[in-house]
């Protein structure tokens, strides 16, 4: 049934096969949409968002598929929070339309939480509760019977590994336990569309693959789910297609394969020693004779080169020598594909954050 | 319908379970009005008040204390749940907001109803007062406590929505809750009070409560009494609810 997205690397093997009822409303089961066309799991149109005058989204328009997992990047105060909280009715659009699985934020927002579930960024759990005891509560809460909430309940817990923990009061869980158990509580209501708020925050390098096999593994049973991350591997690795937020406006969507083409090919950095002043001229004769060199820039300060290539690592030996030819001794040569980072460089102006390589 | 019985359910569910593990605070919950107020206040002022059975009459404000004590600080979880995150899962599950407030004022007005109980139970082994109506009385005093409670838990849930950072909600109740006791009759009877002071007590509402607890206590049935006095309680609780949701809504909003 689940067409499969462009970055097909992530949803190959592995037949889907959640426990539990099977997934319905998918692919062109959703009332209007014709059997082609799979549903738009969220459609945001033109969105804005402002706090007592002070603009945080700034006309957002994006769309996440069914069955992709959807990321939002940005830099703290992007808006990212913002635009989820949106989503999940908590708050109204100040101008635009939000649509979850059809509905309306709006007018409709009890169907549209009904289809979502919710891992807020800050922990929201209770101390004085057991794990088990705050996923009974949201059961309730999502209308589960007693014998399929329990059942939920058991399942959940052995996916984020707490099912020794259950009976405890969060006041003894650690940090990550509470993370867990916060994915936990999103899971239990068995939801169409997931929203993660910066999910794997704070948990240990074990804890963060787990948590992404779970995504894949739900995805292939049809969830589909919208996350933020502030790590870019994370969103390398996770996310079929990324929406780069900053100061409230959409500056870049695609797959992470696409933005990184997008930068213009792999980059060759050159440094020349000192003495070289005609760096211009060995540039101009570059870009003539290669024709797998896209763009060069030149920085005379630096006596440096910054090449951009097309072909792999095909394009050095070449490039080296035209250079050599030219007569221009090499200080130090730097060869680099393009990371999620330096489209996140390149759109947002500024690093992630200092940590952002952690994994 | 029957979805809203589940979720206030499993929400009320939820403050039980949390009081069970506040024992400490429940237990100087239950304590603190009938020590501080009725034990030392009544025996402190039994010789000097003009009234001829002072804890009895003190009793009826007694009861009207805890209820105010208790409906005022009713949304003190819900503060909390508001600034740990908690209130964010809560709302974004697909539940009527009602079931909230429902669940808050069950919650709130089953441990009112306990505490009264026990201060009429602690007024009655130590100092034999015991209702003139009899244990009809008791339930009707309940009653009383209910109507004046459903108003105050109303004020105390919006205040929690509308007012940031918890320091300023408790800074907001110690200043309401004094003058809110003097000024009305749970300690001397209005007629006692200087002029300015009986006028501002006739505005509020825990004079008719005080005086309709007091007189099942020490008038029996006066039947015309009490039920003019529930009604201008519910009149309270139509204004604060009224009110309240009008702030409730647009801060959901
Ligand atoms: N309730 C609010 N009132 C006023 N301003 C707000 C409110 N909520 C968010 N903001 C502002 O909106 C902007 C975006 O906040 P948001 O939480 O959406 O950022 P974010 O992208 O999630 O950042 P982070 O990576 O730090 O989580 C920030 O400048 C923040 O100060
Ligand atoms: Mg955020």
């Amino acid at each position: 049934m689940q067409t499969h997205k462009p970055s097909a690397s992530k949803a190959s093997d592995r037949p889907a096969g959640r426990e539990g009822e099977a997934p319905s409303g998918y692919a062109g089961g959703g009332g209007d949409a014709s059997p082609y066309k799979r549903m738009k799991a969220i459609e945001i149109r033109h969105l804005k968002k402002t706090f007592n005058e002070k603009t945080v989204l700034e006309n957002l328009t994006l769309d996440v598929e069914e069955g992709e997992v959807f990321g939002m990047l940005g830099p703290n105060g992007a808006g990212k929070t913002t635009t989820i909280r949106t989503i999940l009715t908590l708050l109204k659009p100040s101008e635009g339309q939000v649509k979850v699985w059809g509905h309306d934020v709006e007018t409709q927002p009890r169907e549209v939480r009904q289809v979502l579930g919710y891992v807020p960024q800050e922990k929201a759990v209770d101390r004085f509760l057991t794990g088990r005891e705050h996923l009974t509560l949201v059961a309730d809460l999502y209308h589960l019977g007693k014998t399929e909430a329990r059942k939920r309940i058991r399942e959940v817990l052995e996916l984020v590994d707490l099912t020794q923990k259950a009976d405890d009061l969060v006041n003894s869980y650690s940090g990550g336990m509470k993370k867990k158990l916060d994915i936990a509580c999103g899971l239990i209501p068995d939801p169409k569309v997931l929203v993660l708020d910066e999910p794997t925050l704070g948990l240990d390098v074990e804890s963060r693959i787990r948590i992404w096999e779970y995504i894949r593994r739900l995805q292939h049973a049809g969830l589909t789910t919208l996350m933020t991350t502030n790590y870019l591997d994370e969103a390398d690795q996770l996310c079929d297609r990324i929406a780069i937020l900053d100061r409230g406006r959409l500056v870049a969507l695609g797959t992470p394969e696409g933005l990184k083409k997008g930068l213009g090919g792999d980059r060759v950095t050159i440094q020349f020693g000192p003495q070289q002043d005609r760096l211009e001229e060995l540039a101009g004769s570059l870009r003539k004779e290669l024709p797998f060199v896209n763009e060069i820039k030149v920085s005379p300060a630096s006596h440096e080169l910054e090449i951009r290539v097309t072909s792999n690592e095909e394009a050095l030996a070449p490039l080296i020598q035209a250079i050599h030819q030219h007569r221009h001794p090499i200080l130090a040569i730097q060869y680099s594909r393009p990371t999620l980072e330096d489209v996140f460089i390149t759109y947002t102006g500024h690093k992630i954050k200092e940590d952002s390589a952690l994994l | 319908m029957k979805w809203i019985l589940q979720e206030t359910i499993a929400l009320t569910m939820r403050s039980v379970r949390r009081l069970s593990r506040e024992r400490i605070s429940m237990v100087f919950g239950l304590i603190q009005p009938m020590l501080f107020w009725l034990i030392l206040f009544g025996n402190l002022f039994q010789k000097t008040a003009q009234i001829p059975n002072y804890i009895s009459f003190l009793t009826g404000g007694v009861v009207a204390m805890t209820v105010l004590n208790s409906g005022l600080s009713g949304g003190v979880d819900l503060l909390f749940d508001k600034e740990s995150g908690f209130l964010e899962r809560l709302l974004s599950a697909p539940i009527s907001r009602n079931s909230l407030i429902y669940s808050r004022f069950i919650f709130v007005m089953g441990i009112t109803s306990a505490q009264i109980l026990m201060i009429l139970l602690v007024a009655y082994i130590l100092f034999g007062v015991y209702p003139l109506s009899g244990l009809a009385g008791l339930a009707f005093i309940l009653v009383v406590g209910l109507f004046f409670g459903l108003g105050l838990i109303a004020i105390s849930m919006t205040l929690a929505f509308a007012i940031k950072g918890h320091g300023n909600f408790f800074a907001l109740m110690g200043f309401l809750t004094l003058p809110l006791i003097f000024l009305s009759s749970a300690l001397v009877p209005v007629q006692y009070m200087p002029g300015w002071m009986g006028f501002l007590a006739q505005f509020n509402p825990m004079t008719y409560a005080v005086d309709a607890v007091r007189s099942i206590i020490l008038g029996g049935w006066l039947w015309t009494d009490i039920l003019k006095l529930l009604a201008i309680l519910l009149v309270f609780d139509v204004v604060s609810i009224w009110a309240s949701s009008r702030v409730f809504l647009r801060q959901l909003g």
